[in-house]
């Protein structure tokens, strides 16, 4: 990586001699740690390739590109890279391609912003020997960002409907005959889907919490604050939520709470709709009536 | 060695879920079709072992939420692979041959269609030089067409004629997502998806989950009246660096077969995961599958490829056949990581 930063090609000879790009971290057959670094060439030969009429996200090129696999001069093994060429004709095997360096370069795989037809204007090597002799790259970092559809199960559905109405919907298991809230698609004693549809109340207990003093990225309020189970009257599974409304020193076990919903006209399907739980004003729950829940 | 065998199968393949992510709706039924098979209830399952992955359902711990479609209290003695369901079967047969455990239920799931499941794969790849360049899998797999078809190792033709059959045995399974009547030339007309590789030789993102019950002897269900006992299971992987690979070839297939003794007597039906035509040639070729072996009568991974369990139903589609006698000895194959990088074997066989 720190070769790639410095605009070249570094592979590792193994005990068998071969030259692999990119070096692995340890031989395939003795397992010592490769220790041969060997430079090589940013010119080499496709050994195979395919074309991408449609790229997906964050892929090299974001135009019509042939992915190839390309040994580079001096090289054995060779490197998956991206290959710009106008056309699934422009390219083929053996044919000589060319290392498009990054404007920026960092010290990751990326450095290699894809390989171009090795024929076309030599483009000016930014670097300087200088560089080279800068501190080694220690670490990458990869971004990853993956995009999901996500579909409720209809146990879900009917609680997230009743959300967007002001009610919180449980549902009974048909043979234990508790009540979870939210519903699941199986009651995770029995097996079964949960069927009967059970209104709850907004009220509850809190049956234990946590005091939240560590920043994350995304959070929305600022520390500390409280997350606690709730067991709502008539549930007999506690519900994750805030609460609020109270200094969080001073939320416990045992104490009444009542939902606290955001206005009407910003209801949707979501949880949301509940903004947190707050102190309702009646005494604190005897341990026996939760117990059982902890 | 313990004497295992396969007792119990039930899968659900289809094009798109409507369900959670976690699938636990769709394992219920399938359950309690495999307690119909075997006339059992979750008390006689000694332990649960599940292939899935989080990064299918975008959802952490969701393996997690399956586990409710078990019914798991009191608590059961459970584990899960971040691989098909078919190494989940494998560590399923290891703990009953520890002799910890008689009976085994193995179920895997996905619901690929959740997210775009090209791109979601690129994170089973070397996290430093490839997934920051996020190669899709039809790609990968269409740079391994190409060598062969450059080195020799095979013909367009030889790619469409896998697909041809694969479409026309699909007709008959009722789980399939994909069939069609259309001739070897019909296919090579069709415009190419990933030079070299059509449409018809890649495997369709499928939605779907699969269970399979494997018991000791002495341990079966009353109503296994001809268990497909396994008389080989292997496993094995090939280096992750693609570049570094033979990639017309699968040395770890190779392997794996040797351990599972596939060449130790004919095979009359290989069930293989080939989520690409050109990757059957690969496996019937490293497995010593001759002409007279039937290949995929179920259609196949070409005709719906369910990930985490396309290949446990391999296996159970594998030990089907030995179930209504008409095969002696099957073998199912399992395959995880870009471009035949890892796979495994299980031979059945109707005698112990």
């Amino acid at each position: 990586m720190t070769g790639l930063r410095d605009g070249h090609v570094v592979g590792g000879r193994t005990s068998d001699g071969v030259v692999r790009v990119p070096p692995p971290e340890f031989d395939p057959v003795t397992h010592a740690a490769t220790t041969d670094f060997v430079g090589v060439a940013s010119e080499g030969t496709v050994v195979s390739w395919t074309w991408v009429p449609e790229p997906v996200k964050a892929q090299p090129l974001d135009h019509p590109f042939a992915w190839a696999l390309v040994k580079l001069d001096g090289a054995d093994t060779a490197i998956m890279h991206a290959v710009d060429v106008a056309s699934n004709d422009a390219i083929h095997t053996g044919m000589r391609v060319r290392i498009r360096w990054a404007a920026e370069r960092v010290g990751a795989i990326t450095d290699i912003a894809c390989f171009e037809p090795a024929d076309t204007a030599e483009h000016s090597e930014s670097f300087s020997a200088d560089e080279g002799s800068a501190e080694g790259v220690t670490g990458v970092i990869t971004p990853v960002s993956l995009d999901y559809v996500y579909a409720a199960s209809p146990e879900e559905s009917a609680f997230f409907r009743g959300m967007a109405e002001g009610r919180i919907l449980g549902q009974r298991c048909p043979v234990c005959r508790k009540v979870y809230v939210p519903p699941r698609g199986a009651c995770p004693v029995d097996g079964v889907p949960t069927t009967d549809e059970v209104e709850l109340a907004g009220s509850g207990t809190v049956t234990t919490f946590c005091i939240v003093n560590v920043p994350f990225l995304g959070q929305r309020i600022t520390p500390p604050y409280v997350s606690a189970y709730v067991l709502l009257d008539g549930a007999d599974i506690a519900f994750l939520h805030l609460i609020q409304g109270i200094d969080a020193h001073d939320v416990r076990m045992g104490m009444r709470v009542e939902a606290v919903w955001k206005p009407r006209e910003e209801w949707g399907t979501t949880i949301e709709n509940i903004l947190h739980f707050q102190p309702n004003g009646e005494p604190d729950a005897a341990y026996e009536t939760y117990e059982g829940h902890l | 060695m313990r004497d295992v065998a396969v007792v119990g199968f039930a899968q659900r393949q289809m094009k798109e879920f409507e369900g959670s992510p976690t699938c636990v709706e769709l394992l219920v039924p399938i359950f309690a079709e495999l307690f119909e098979q075997t006339g059992w209830t979750k008390s006689d399952i000694g332990f649960w072992c599940s292939g899935s992955s989080d990064y299918l359902a975008g959802r952490a711990f969701s393996f997690v939420s399956a586990v409710d479609a078990i019914g798991a209290f009191p608590p059961v003695a459970e584990s899960h692979v971040e691989m098909d369901a078919a190494w989940a079967l494998y560590e399923a047969w290891l703990k009953i041959q520890t002799g910890e455990v008689d009976t085994a239920l193995v179920y895997g799931f996905g619901k690929s269609s959740a997210g775009v499941l090209r791109r979601t794969l690129a994170l089973q790849l070397d996290p430093y030089t490839m997934t920051p360049l996020w190669p899709d899998t039809v790609s990968i797999a269409a740079l391994q067409a190409r060598l062969g078809l450059e080195g020799g190792h095979w013909t367009e033709k030889d790619l469409a004629a896998v697909a041809q059959r694969s479409l026309a045995d699909a007709a008959d399974n009722p789980y399939a997502i994909r069939s069609g009547k259309e001739g070897v030339d019909e296919l090579l007309a069709r415009p190419l998806y990933a030079d070299p590789l059509h449409k018809h030789d890649c495997s369709p993102v499928t939605d779907g989950a699969a269970a399979i019950i494997i018991a000791a002897k002495d341990h079966l269900p009353t109503t296994a009246e001809r268990p497909a006992w396994i008389s080989g299971f292997a496993h094995s992987v090939d280096q992750a660096d693609l570049g570094s690979r033979d990639l017309s070839g699968s040395p770890s297939a190779r392997r794996a077969a040797i351990s599972a003794n596939v060449g130790g007597a004919p095979i009359d039906v290989a069930e293989l995961h080939a989520p690409f035509s050109h990757q059957e040639l690969i496996l019937r070729k490293e497995l010593g599958l001759d002409d007279s072996v039937s290949i995929n009568p179920s259609g196949g991974a070409l005709t719906a490829n369910p990930m985490f369990s396309a290949g446990l139903i391999r296996i159970g589609e594998a030990a089907k056949q030995i179930w209504s006698g008409d095969a002696q000895r099957t073998l199912g194959h399992a395959t995880s990581g870009p471009a035949l990088q890892q796979n495994l074997v299980c031979v059945m066989e109707a005698n112990r």
